[in-house]
């Protein structure tokens, strides 16, 4: 399979020999992602804003490094640069791998590719699997997640009906309303962009940080201390609110630690998961997560998809889209590993440089080349290492929310059964993984939603329903297979 | 009950495995992604076994107890010989994809088989372990008395210190398998599954839940001498 992965990958290397580097893009599916679950929560309309922004944003035309390092939105002279890096290029392409470096050999390229994606691909799982098992255990232990308090306006019929027809029909109906809301917002959104009002779009995605990060944080918070029964007086909890939210917004929108803002993008991400798995009733919910997929792989794939054209305009206009939410793992991930990483001291340094680099360049108006960005070619291994690493992997937050509601709704509603929390986990890293396979093979934009989502969707039904019996029968009779 | 059990027979049961992942797998990514791969290969053999076995119920409809128990005894069987069929597909598929890592890492060495034989092993075997312990592990967590009604007071013990039997046997049968594929010598997977049936069919005479201790002893120590002889076996 590899091999045939190898192979293919020549092919198209000795077809774009004028390309230096062939960049794979992930797909809009983040930015259509959020559209969704922001679309579904009706109190937070200012998100709605956020999600157009994100569908809006575009991918830096087609290079690596200029991927991450696009050039500068006008309006963000002033931030950090790798805050920057996060912010824009990778919106609708959730992840933005390249393969090759310009100037190297082909074969070396190939090599940097599947060594390039078997690192980047635990730089994702490692933030996913975080993701899931924050919002697991708040299911697991915080009742008011799982209580039924009302819907959402976006899913407006009640699923309790005495009929599985009528249920049926009201979950289908949800979902249409639910997506055709998503699509309205997507084609607002390219039209938004299409008419060059970032200041709007910048306050829509700021005003959204702000009730995600101060509103429902103070929900959570809440809950959780009333869950395990700890008294918090007003001012100490208004302190930890306020310090928690603004340097969140610090971090997201400003400059900040880059583990920092990692943490806190999966932070808010898992409290968007929650409130969706809160307020989605049970059977609209896996519909949704459906049709989200279906919807994801038609808009990215489909030449008059929203997405893509957003994609499109972006790269004539060629200019970075707006940060919204991605999640960057620029850096070398050490979380989970027995030893430190030496070379990751290094690479927290490197990609000011070749920013600093490009904000030259960018002041006479130049584009922006990959050859810049590159640091001085000092050894194979050392530069190789620099190279992989300052070549992060972004991943589109919302991916990460509709991966956590997956695995929420497991864990929410599988009458206490761990196996299929696990089942639906282990399926979708593995969607993950397959997806960025893919992603290597054809390199262009492709969606991340589907893959995954449909193996979750597949083993959590059959393993609710076939491996459980099977295995409780075997756990009560002590057999061990 | 509660803590202290739940955390000393998670322990018990996942310790090792624990280590082995931390000290050997945790540092390479490819290894991590050839893992997760490997538990997700035990997902499907698990998957369809399960297929199987709710359709010979659906089928025979019969409520009566001991055909619900040979059923159970068909569905281990037939369930061994799944996941034995496919480690063999993950062999296959592993071969395929270290050959493909060879071809465009002349230079580099690419995982030798033996390695990816310990990763699939123990990728089995966490899945196996996990899917079989971790329902009774939280459970453990609450409060309760074991045994209240006759059984075993030893039941949560017992379970982990089996689960960490069928995960180091995982192991080994990974790393005993995949070397009966690499040297062509057919007669040790055969061994390979007929061990595993053996394991699995270990309990079959001590009737399940109403175990005596001492027959618990018996069964594990049984289990314990399967493990080493089989960890000798993988050793050369």
């Amino acid at each position: 399979m590899l091999a045939g992965t190898v192979r293919f990958a020549r092919h198209c290397l000795k077809f774009f020999p004028a390309q230096k580097h062939a960049c794979v893009d992930f797909g809009a599916s983040r930015g259509r992602a959020m559209l969704t679950f922001m679309a579904s929560d009706s109190e937070e309309e200012v998100c709605d804003e956020r999600t157009s922004l994100m569908s809006a944003e575009s991918p830096t035309p087609r290079s690596c490094q200029e991927g991450r390092q696009g050039p500068e939105d006008g309006e963000n002279t002033a931030q950090w640069r790798s805050q920057e890096n996060e912010e824009d290029g990778e919106e609708d392409p959730d992840r933005y791998i390249c393969s090759g470096v310009p100037g190297r050999p082909p074969g070396l390229e190939e090599e940097l590719t599947l060594k390039y994606g078997a690192k980047h691909v635990i730089m994702l799982f490692v933030p996913v699997t975080l993701c899931m098992i924050v919002v697991v255990a708040t299911i697991k232990s915080v009742r008011f997640y799982t209580e039924k308090n009302g819907q959402l306006i976006y899913t407006p019929f009640t699923e309790d009906t005495p009929s599985v027809g009528q249920r049926l029909l009201n979950s289908v109906l949800n979902t249409l309303i639910m997506i055709s809301v998503i699509v309205v917002m997507t084609i607002f959104l390219v039209v938004l962009y299409k008419y060059r009002c970032y200041k709007f779009i910048h306050g829509w995605l700021i005003m959204s940080s702000l009730m995600l990060l101060f509103l429902f944080t103070y929900i959570y918070l809440g809950e959780v201390l009333k869950t395990y029964n700890v008294a918090m007086d007003y001012p100490t909890l208004l302190l930890t609110v306020w310090n928690f939210g603004a340097v969140g917004m610090v971090c997201i929108h400003w400059k900040g630690p880059l583990v920092l803002q990692q943490a806190y993008l999966i932070m808010i991400s898992a409290l968007m998961a929650l409130v969706f798995i809160k307020y989605l009733p049970e059977w609209s919910a896996w519909v949704i997560l459906g049709a989200i997929s279906v919807y994801d792989l038609v808009a990215v794939l489909c030449p008059k998809g929203p997405l893509r054209m957003l994609v499109e305009t972006a790269q004539e206009r060629n200019e970075p889209i707006f940060p919204a939410l991605i999640y960057s793992s620029a850096m070398v991930w050490t979380v989970g590993m027995a030893k430190l990483d030496p070379s990751s001291q290094g690479a927290l340094q490197l990609p000011y440089d070749p920013e600093m680099e490009e904000d030259s360049y960018d002041s006479f108006g130049e584009p922006s080349y990959p050859e810049v960005f590159e640091p001085p070619l000092t050894g194979y291994p050392g530069e190789e290492l620099e190279e992989e690493e300052e070549r992060g992997v972004k991943l589109g937050l919302g991916d990460f929310i509709f991966y956590s509601v997956l695995v929420g709704k497991a864990a929410a509603t599988g009458s206490g059964d761990w196996n299929t929390t696990l089942a639906c986990f282990v399926a979708i890293l593995i969607g993950l993984c397959l997806t960025l396979l893919l992603l290597a093979v054809f390199k262009k934009a492709l969606p991340a939603l589907p893959i995954s989502i449909t193996f979750g969707l597949i083993f959590y039904f059959s393993t609710d329903n076939l491996v459980r019996p099977f295995m409780d029968t075997l756990a009560s009779h002590q057999l061990y297979i | 009950m509660t803590a202290a059990v739940f955390f000393g027979c998670a322990f018990i049961a996942f310790g090792p495995a624990l280590a082995l992942y931390v000290f050997t797998i945790a540092t390479e990514p490819l290894r991590i992604i050839f893992l997760i791969a490997g538990a997700f290969f035990w997902l499907v053999s698990l998957l369809i076994s399960s297929l199987v076995w709710f359709m010979a119920r659906v089928i025979i409809d019969n409520k009566d107890g001991p055909t619900q128990k040979y059923l159970l005894i068909f569905g281990t069987f037939v369930s061994v010989y799944i996941q034995e069929m496919f480690r063999f597909a993950y062999y296959r598929l592993l071969k395929k994809a270290s050959e493909g890592l060879k071809s465009i890492n002349p230079g580099e060495t690419a995982p030798s088989m033996r390695l990816l034989a310990y990763v699939s092993g123990l990728g089995f075997g966490i899945m196996s372990g996990v899917f079989s312990f971790v329902n009774t592990l939280s459970d453990s967590l609450g409060p309760g008395t074991v045994g209240i009604h006759g059984d075993s007071p030893q039941f949560f013990l017992y379970s982990a210190f089996m689960t960490l039997v069928i995960i180091l046997l995982h192991v080994f049968w990974g790393i005993v398998f995949f070397d009966g594929c690499e040297k062509k010598k057919w007669g040790i997977l055969l061994i390979v599954l007929l061990t595993h049936l053996l394991v699995s069919a270990q309990v079959l005479p001590n009737d399940c839940l109403l175990g005596l201790p001492s027959e618990y002893s018996k069964a594990r120590d049984q289990q314990y001498l399967l493990t080493s002889l089989v960890l000798h076996a993988s050793g050369p």
